[in-house]
């Protein structure tokens, strides 16, 4: 905290803006993954406002590659034999002698994690398959409970001797919102945590924001290259390399790559080792070949269950589950609930359209989870109606049957008292409340009596 | 007074035609709003909701002299209707829809820079005069004719402090919704701004999620001229679980820098009211006023 804040708000007024910004950015991206990075996905395009897809390293290769990146070459694999097969292919197509196996999940840190192990031989390939495949990894990105690999990539191995020094470089592109502009992101730290590098030496990271009119201009992509120190060959190769990320960046619509490391081979070819490529949902519908790499056994089943009724749901930790209409009175109400004594169990926004099925759906994820001792509904009417709410919210208690957990039903808005009549005339342990301040009371009160 | 839009206001609504469009015009008309017609593309010539429906935006500021446009246009279309009503001369330009690719937003931000306009969204309930001109999805009835200004990312939640705030006897002077886009038009320190100059306007609340930094933006402009008019504030998200996207694509918590922890505190020591809970944002606002809290 005391870090980022000082190197944030020390700036002169009018760099602060811009560094603030996407300072923050920045943790918000590698922070972003540093969790769940799953959680990206489950959202469908229609119902918030940007939503980012988060693709494995052997699509995001394949993506940059059909731009004319560069990549280190790959096949990827989901049995110890087809791992095999795939090193005897790449074998043959590259030269490559020895066979980088890689395992394929959405969390960076695989390598420290032992996701990523070097094979000299077929022989080592399959053993090392087996053991990869199938593992629980845990990164400092997937939680302590891990992920499971499911498929590996089988690489070529870049580093190999030569001339020179093979070194590793960061690459990074995203959009800063201060500006409106994306900016490329280079550092001579290369296969470091970037978030670090920005923390304890910012100079070592330089950029280049991209005027949307005229693109990029190959005088920002040499001028990225040679304050990365490149020269000769390397040089070229870099400018080059820069130019043809940056427009695949802008024409798959991507909304964050990151190339980390970008390695200068020791003949001075210059390569993508690792991609990570989060794609825009929102733009999802120009590009419908894209759709197919969503990767659904990385997100979370009851997140996917949620989405497909239409709710935008979260899982969280907590005792009081939730439903609300709007993403922000959404967390609001998830504050409420800890300033009442509680911790929320999830966020749960059902969006514009709270009817009796979603607020059936919702219920029902909500129950699906043991830790929840009460329900909190909070909907706020505009155009949703509190009294077709709150039917639906009798209808679908009564279609449930056995909810043993109390429920506040806060209905406000349009058409609210008649809202809280149905609630209190129905005869279930439903309790109405009208005020924030007295559904808030009511969590207070209704936790005291689960104790 | 009141900012952006008022009952002289005339306003076109792009997108008239399709089923959103229709509804909130129609809701927007029962309001008060002076809506002068609509622009849906090859529908010219024909009649909407008893009002003129153009194919350009060109035409339909020459025939009505709109000056307010609001889109309902679907987002594969949204960030062109942008630059059309930019390039047409309106002067403001209110954009509902929500899930624009950022992409078409870069363009059509870099394109409306040279056109004096300001653009209010996208993915936002839109902006209200209390009682006068609503341009936007909020339900009006809520509104009522006062002092206080809003500016805020979320819709349901801006409902919330209007609710409060028109129950403590205050009513609002504009409520504008900014949007929860990494592209918007308008930011959170501009609207504020605006609200500053209003002098229609006694306080401000100021209502904002974790994620970015806009709100530490607006609060440290708020101290640097001079705290003017008492601004109460809010911050979603105080339980959110790092990393966790919350519905909104900015509402993500990131470093320890945007948290809802630390925006508060930014906010606090700019001077500004802030309220643990969104329950007392109404009656932080009168205390603020030096008014009585009704028991």
């Amino acid at each position: 905290m005391k870090a980022g804040r000082g190197f944030m708000y020390n700036l002169p007024a009018e760099m602060g803006g811009c560094f603030v910004l996407y300072a923050v950015y920045w943790l918000i991206w590698r922070h972003n993954d540093r969790k769940r990075p799953d959680i990206e996905n489950p959202i469908p395009p229609n119902l918030t406002a940007n939503v980012y897809m988060n693709i494995h390293e052997y699509q995001g290769k394949d993506i940059l590659k059909s731009y004319g990146v560069r990549i280190q070459e790959g096949i990827v694999a989901n049995t110890p034999e087809e791992a095999v097969e795939a090193a005897r292919q790449l074998h043959e197509q590259t030269g490559t002698k020895f066979y980088v196996v890689k395992a394929q999940i959405h969390a960076g840190g695989r390598g420290k994690g032992g996701g990523v192990k070097v094979a000299k031989s077929f022989e080592e390939v399959r053993d090392l398959s087996k053991r990869i495949l199938g593992m629980q990894l845990i990164t400092h990105q997937t939680g302590p409970e891990g992920k499971k690999v499911n498929k590996i990539l089988i690489a070529q191995d870049v580093y190999y001797p030569g001339p020179s020094e093979p070194k590793e470089f960061y690459l990074g592109i995203l959009l800063d919102r201060g500006k409106g502009r994306n900016v490329i992101m280079a550092s001579t730290e290369g296969g470091m945590d970037i978030e670090e590098v920005a923390e304890h030496s910012p100079e070592k990271i330089i950029k280049e924001w991209v005027d949307p009119m005229v693109g990029l201009q190959p005088f920002q992509a040499r001028k990225l290259a040679f304050n990365l120190g490149l020269e000769g060959e390397a040089h070229k190769e870099m400018v080059r390399f820069i130019q043809a990320l940056y427009r695949a960046y802008v024409e798959t619509d991507s909304s964050m790559f990151e190339i980390n490391p970008v390695l200068k081979t020791s003949d001075n070819k210059i390569l993508a080792v690792d991609a990570k490529v989060n794609l825009d949902e929102n733009a999802l519908y120009r590009h419908t070949n894209y759709a197919d790499l969503r990767d659904i056994t990385e997100e979370d089943p009851l997140e996917v269950e949620a989405s497909r009724s239409g709710l935008n749901y979260v899982k969280l930790d907590g005792n009081v589950g939730c439903m609300v209409n709007g993403a922000g009175l959404a967390m609001a109400t998830m504050d409420i609930i800890k300033l009442s004594g509680g911790e929320p169990a999830n966020f749960l926004d059902v969006g514009g359209g709270a009817n009796a099925q979603t607020v059936e759906a919702g219920f029902r994820i909500i129950l699906k989870d043991p830790n929840v001792k009460a329900i909190l509904i909070n909907i706020f009417g505009g155009i949703v109606r509190c009294d077709r709410v709150a039917n639906g919210v009798v209808e679908a208690y009564k279609k449930i049957g056995d909810i043993k957990v109390p429920i506040i039903v806060r209905l406000q808005g349009t058409n609210a008292e008649e809202g809280a009549r149905i609630i209190d005339e129905s005869g279930l342990k439903v309790y109405s409340a009208v005020l924030l301040k007295d559904a808030a009371a009511r969590v207070t009160e209704v936790l005291n009596m689960v104790k | 007074m009141s900012v952006l839009v008022n009952k002289n206001s005339r306003v076109i609504v792009q997108g008239f035609t399709g089923s959103e469009g229709s509804f909130h015009a129609s809701q927007m008309i029962e309001y008060g709003t002076n809506v002068a017609g609509g622009v849906t593309p090859g529908k010219g010539g024909t009649k909407h909701l008893d009002r003129p429906v153009f194919s350009t935006v060109e035409a339909a500021v020459k025939e009505t002299g709109a000056d307010v446009s609001i889109i309902f246009v679907p987002p594969a279309f949204a960030a062109d209707a942008i630059m059309e009503a930019a390039d047409a001369g309106i002067k403001v330009v209110i954009a509902i829809t929500e899930g624009i690719p950022t992409r078409d937003m870069i363009y059509a931000k870099e394109f409306i820079k040279s056109k004096g306009v300001r653009l209010i969204g996208p993915n936002c309930p839109g902006v209200i005069t209390a009682e006068e001109c609503k341009v936007g999805i909020m339900p009006g009835f809520i509104f009522k004719k006062g002092t206080i200004g809003i500016v805020s990312k979320s819709g349901t939640l801006t409902y919330e402090a209007v609710d409060q705030l028109t129950k403590a006897g205050l009513g609002q002077t504009t409520a504008i919704g900014i949007g929860g886009d990494p592209i918007i038009g308008t930011t959170t320190k501009e609207a504020v701004e605006l609200l500053m100059m209003d002098p229609e306007t006694e306080g401000i609340v100021m209502i904002g999620e974790i994620g970015g930094g806009m709100e530490a933006e607006a609060a440290h402009w708020i101290k640097a001229n001079g705290n003017k008019k008492p601004v109460v504030g809010f911050i979603a998200g105080q339980t959110a679980p790092k990393g966790r996207r919350m519905g909104h694509a900015g509402a993500i918590i990131g470093g320890a820098d945007d948290t809802a922890a630390a925006k508060m505190q930014i906010m606090r020591e700019c001077g500004i009211h802030v309220v643990d809970s969104p329950a007392l944002i109404g009656e932080t606002m009168l205390k603020a006023l030096g008014r009585q809290v009704p028991a």
